[in-house]
C-alpha cells in the first residue's frame, strides 16, 4: 500500500538529485533545469501533504499553483538573463562567469 | 493496487529522467528528458487525485516551461565547449546531497504524520476555484500572482532587449 511516506521519500530523492546538479554543473542552462526539479519536488509534498492530511480542504494544492506561477516568472527572468549573459560574454559556462566574485 | 503500481512507475521514470537530467552530456537530450520528469510528476499528482493540478502541470510545465528551456538551449548552442561538465564542487555537493537526503528520510519515516481517514476530493477543479476566488479565500495572492508574472515577462522583454547604444557601436 503507498502511503504519504512513499511521496515524501519520492519527493526528499528529486529534491536531492536537483540539488546536486544545481551545485556541480558549469551549464547555466542545466542549472536552472535543475531548479526546475528542485521546485517539483516541492510541489509533490505539497499535493501529496493536501490530500493525506487535509483531503477535503486542498490547500497545498492552492499552495502548489502559487509555487508554479512563481516558477514560471523565475524561469522566464532566469532565461532570459542567460541569454543576455551569452550574448555578451559568447558563453554561458558559470565557472568563466565571475563578474560578482571577489 | 492500480495507485501502487503507477506510483511505481512514475517514481522509477522521475527519478531516472533526473539523473539523466543531471549526468548527461548532450544538453539538448537533457531537456527533453526533462519533459520526461515533468511528465511523471503530472502522473503523480493523478495518483493523489489531484486532477485540476495534473493538467496545469502539463500545460504549464510540458508546454510552456519546457519551450522555454529548449529555446534557452537551442540559442545559447556554442556557449559550452564541451557539453555538461561539473566544476570543483563535486565531492562537497555529494556529500550535502547525501547528508540532506540522509536527514530527510530520517526525518520521514520517523515522524508519525496526522494522516486523515476521510477520502479525498477526486473532482477538484471547482473546490480549486472557490478556494482561489472567493471572498475568504485566496484572492489577494492571485492578484499579487499575476502581477509577479506581468513584471517578470515585461522584465524579460527588458533584459533580452539589445541595447541600442551597442548597436551603434558596432555599426
Amino acid at each position: 500500500m503507498i502511503g504519504l511516506t512513499h511521496y515524501l521519500v519520492l519527493s526528499a530523492v528529486l529534491f536531492c538529485i536537483g540539488l546536486y546538479g544545481a551545485l556541480t554543473r558549469r551549464n547555466a542552462v542545466i542549472i536552472l533545469m535543475c531548479i526546475e526539479l528542485m521546485l517539483n519536488a516541492v510541489n509533490i509534498t505539497l499535493v501529496a501533504f493536501s490530500s493525506y492530511i487535509v483531503p477535503q480542504l486542498l490547500t497545498g494544492q492552492v499552495f502548489a499553483i502559487f509555487v508554479m506561477v512563481v516558477a514560471a516568472a523565475e524561469v522566464a527572468v532566469g532565461l532570459a538573463i542567460i541569454l543576455a549573459i551569452f550574448r555578451h560574454y559568447k558563453d554561458i559556462d558559470i565557472d568563466n562567469i565571475n563578474l560578482l566574485k571577489w | 493496487m492500480g495507485q501502487a503500481a503507477a506510483f511505481w512507475i512514475m517514481a522509477v521514470v522521475i527519478v531516472g529522467a533526473a539523473l539523466a537530467v543531471v549526468f548527461l552530456r548532450n544538453v539538448f537530450r537533457a531537456a527533453l528528458l526533462l519533459i520526461l520528469c515533468f511528465i511523471g510528476v503530472a502522473g503523480i499528482y493523478i495518483t493523489l487525485s489531484a486532477d485540476f493540478l495534473a493538467a496545469v502541470q502539463i500545460l504549464v510545465y510540458v508546454g510552456a516551461i519546457s519551450v522555454l528551456i529548449i529555446l534557452a538551449v537551442m540559442m545559447t548552442r556554442g556557449g559550452m565547449q564541451k557539453g555538461n561538465p561539473s566544476n570543483k564542487l563535486k565531492i562537497p555537493a555529494v556529500i550535502v546531497g547525501a547528508a540532506l537526503l540522509g536527514i530527510l528520510i530520517y526525518a520521514v519515516t520517523t515522524s508519525t504524520w496526522g494522516i486523515s481517514t476521510q477520502e479525498p476530493l477526486t473532482d477538484t477543479t471547482a473546490p480549486l476555484a472557490t478556494q482561489l476566488f472567493s471572498e475568504n479565500g485566496y484572492i489577494l495572492p492571485v492578484l499579487i500572482g499575476a502581477t509577479l508574472l506581468l513584471a517578470a515577462i515585461l522584465g524579460a522583454i527588458v533584459i533580452t532587449r539589445e541595447n541600442p547604444q551597442n548597436k551603434e557601436n558596432k555599426k
